[in-house]
């Protein structure tokens, strides 16, 4: 601590060079931060799936469709604890550009199935009551002004009803929240029954089976038996974990993790270079201060760790706010107006990104350091 | 016959048969050739010489800034050849107090900053370096100064400065390289008066190269270098 004016007095003795380089820490760290949310928003939650969840879909196809049938042949494999069945609605609420995901479902098991959708009990009870009821969750409620009570139109261009309408009414009975931060709330539930006896075509079908293991470690085994019960069938089937179907379903977009680390590395090979420059100029226009520390009596390492400290100093700092303001960017939620739907910095890059600010620092700082380390006194202080 | 270099009884630097070369080439560069010198305790003596005579090579050699290629050179009773590079920095920090040219100060510390710097490396509290560093201000005459800036003070007292961060640690020996040689008369007058009390006052052992014959005559002895060697007499 009481070299700690020293340090900060090196740093301040050119205002704007420094203020200037933190700068260029700063952005390079809030675009770290975006980055982090828009990998999660593009992974679409594979950190958060259930491991003891498994998704059954048609073998072709996930647009294909499966019969109803097949949830009790699936509920009687070994293995299996509980088995729910989703299918695609692609309704449009106002305008086409007001995307988020609808799907009809079975109340009851379905809340067993997640039970990271928080939904207050009174909601439920009202939705196993209501056959046009339906659930929101908590970002779409907020992104459209809905309220409990609320009559939600949807028109689709897939499910024509009997009378041969396209515009389905649903009553929002409830709301829910996320257990965790990254479960997607932005989805919108409403009964089976209701859709299959009211819509003209389809009937007795379903999207996809989601599954419930017993025993995550017996998944392998139960994603098999699943595959070997509809062999040979009309509508053959591939079972997987949700956390595979999921990444799956992110690697369409590519591989995401790739991208994001090539961009990540280009920053910020840019600001070591940066920051590297700044304490590389800084060191050696006090190659003669650096002389009389050593005349004083500071040993070569006390000088090499000052100019580290100072190095760390400025990276963390910078880090620090760039790493502060995008987390409060990022706490703003979905920046693209529901195409990212989860969207938020997890708190474990945050953390990466304080390791990556000290990293930085030390990068940055090396070279001067040994530079300042090796002077010798005498030479030092002729050239001062 | 070697000219009189002091009297070893109470020597505080001896200097034994230094040479110091530096290899350019093929070629050796001879900076000082066999060299003897002594320093009595509490001595001010003065290293006179044309530039290039070897009196700052011989000061860093005395205050442990470089090392001999050959010879000994004990200060306070301590044989700095046979101190590590760490060894010889906390040396440095507990016996030597420099005076520079041009002062070195840190331009973005305040004076009471630059004269704490010593004391950092010594394991005094802050409410014990600071009443170092206010004494030390004040043996220089700089007390109602402690929150400037050196470019806020003028050569003169830029220079006193040097001298308080030199005196802090209280140390044996003051090396003082040209103390006055960037100063004009009046400030010089101050500094060497400054010196001169240091030496009678406070016993402070002072050894000062200069080319000034002025500031040499303030001091108890003064030795001449005249290409690496110890003369009675710099030739014409």
């Amino acid at each position: 601590m009481k070299f700690a004016s020293l340090i900060v007095a090196n740093l301040l003795r050119r205002k704007l060079r420094t203020g200037l380089t933190l700068v260029s820490v700063t952005v390079a760290f809030i675009l770290y931060a975006y980055l982090s949310a828009i990998r999660v928003g593009l992974s679409q939650g594979v950190d958060v799936a259930g491991a003891d969840r498994m998704l059954v879909w048609h073998a072709v196809s996930l647009a294909q469709p499966l019969p109803l049938s097949y949830l009790d042949r699936i509920k009687r494999i070994p293995g299996v604890d509980l088995v729910v069945h989703q299918s695609w609605f692609g309704g449009i609420y106002q305008n086409p550009r007001n995307f988020f995901a609808q799907m009809p479902v079975d109340p009851e098991p379905f809340l067993r199935m997640y039970p990271e959708f928080l939904l207050p009990e009174a909601q439920k009870q009202a939705w196993l009551r209501t056959r046009t009821g339906a659930i929101a969750g908590r970002a779409t409620a907020e992104r459209f002004g809905w309220k409990v009570g609320d009559r939600i139109p949807l028109q689709t261009g897939i499910w024509t009803k009997q009378d041969g309408s396209m515009t389905w009414e649903f009553d929002l009975v409830g709301i829910f929240d996320g257990a965790k931060q990254g479960t997607d709330t932005t989805p919108f539930y409403f009964r089976y029954d209701y859709f299959d006896e009211t819509r003209r075509i389809g009937k007795g079908l379903v999207g996809w089976y989601v599954v419930r293991v017993t025993d995550p470690d017996l998944a392998p085994q139960v994603a098999r038996a699943i595959n070997e019960e509809f062999a040979n069938s009309s509508a053959e089937v591939k079972a997987e974990s949700e956390k595979a179907f999921l990444q799956g379903w992110a690697k369409q977009v590519g591989d995401i993790g790739t991208i994001l680390t090539a961009i990540l590395t280009a920053v910020f090979f840019t600001i070591l270079l940066v920051a590297g420059n700044t304490m590389a100029q800084s060191v050696r226009e006090r190659t003669e201060e650096l002389g009389v520390l050593k005349a004083v009596g500071f040993t070569h390492e006390q000088v090499l760790g000052l100019v580290l400290v100072e190095s760390c100093l400025l990276s963390g700092l910078g880090a620090a706010v760039g790493l502060g303001i995008g987390r409060v960017l990022t706490a703003a939620g979905d920046p693209t107006g529901g195409a990212l739907p989860v969207f938020f910095f997890p708190p474990r890059d945050m953390v990466l990104g304080a390791g990556l600010g000290v990293l930085l620092g030390l990068a940055s700082g090396a070279l001067p350091a040994w530079q300042a380390m090796r002077l010798r006194v005498a030479d030092a202080l002729r050239r001062g | 016959m070697k000219p009189s270099a002091g009297d070893s009884s109470s020597a505080l630097v001896q200097v034994r048969g230094v040479e110091k070369y530096y290899q350019r080439g093929t070629e050796r560069v001879h900076v000082l050739e066999e060299l003897d010198l002594e320093v009595k305790r509490g001595e001010f003596l003065a290293l006179m010489g044309p530039s290039g005579s070897g009196k700052s090579t011989l000061l860093n050699l005395i205050g442990g800034l470089d090392r001999p290629s050959r010879g000994s050179v004990t200060v306070a009773g301590e044989r700095m050849e046979r101190l590590d590079e760490r060894g010889l920095a906390a040396w440095r920090a507990r016996h030597i107090g420099f005076v520079f040219q041009f002062y070195n100060l840190l331009p973005a510390l305040t004076a009471a900053r630059n004269v704490e710097l010593p004391l950092l490396l010594t394991l005094l509290g802050r409410a014990d370096r600071r009443r170092r560093v206010e004494l030390a201000l004040s043996i220089v005459g700089l007390g109602h100064r402690l929150k400037h800036h050196p470019a806020q003070l003028s050569g003169g007292e830029q220079q006193r400065v040097g001298i308080a961060r030199a005196i802090v640690t209280d140390p044996t020996l003051l090396l003082c390289d040209e103390p006055t040689g960037d100063l004009d008369r009046t400030s010089g007058e101050a500094v060497l008066d400054l010196l001169h009390t240091l030496c009678r006052q406070h016993g402070k052992t002072i050894i000062m190269v200069t080319h000034d014959p002025h500031a040499s005559a303030r001091a108890d002895r003064t030795v001449f270098l005249y290409k690496g060697r110890i003369v009675d007499a710099i030739p014409a």
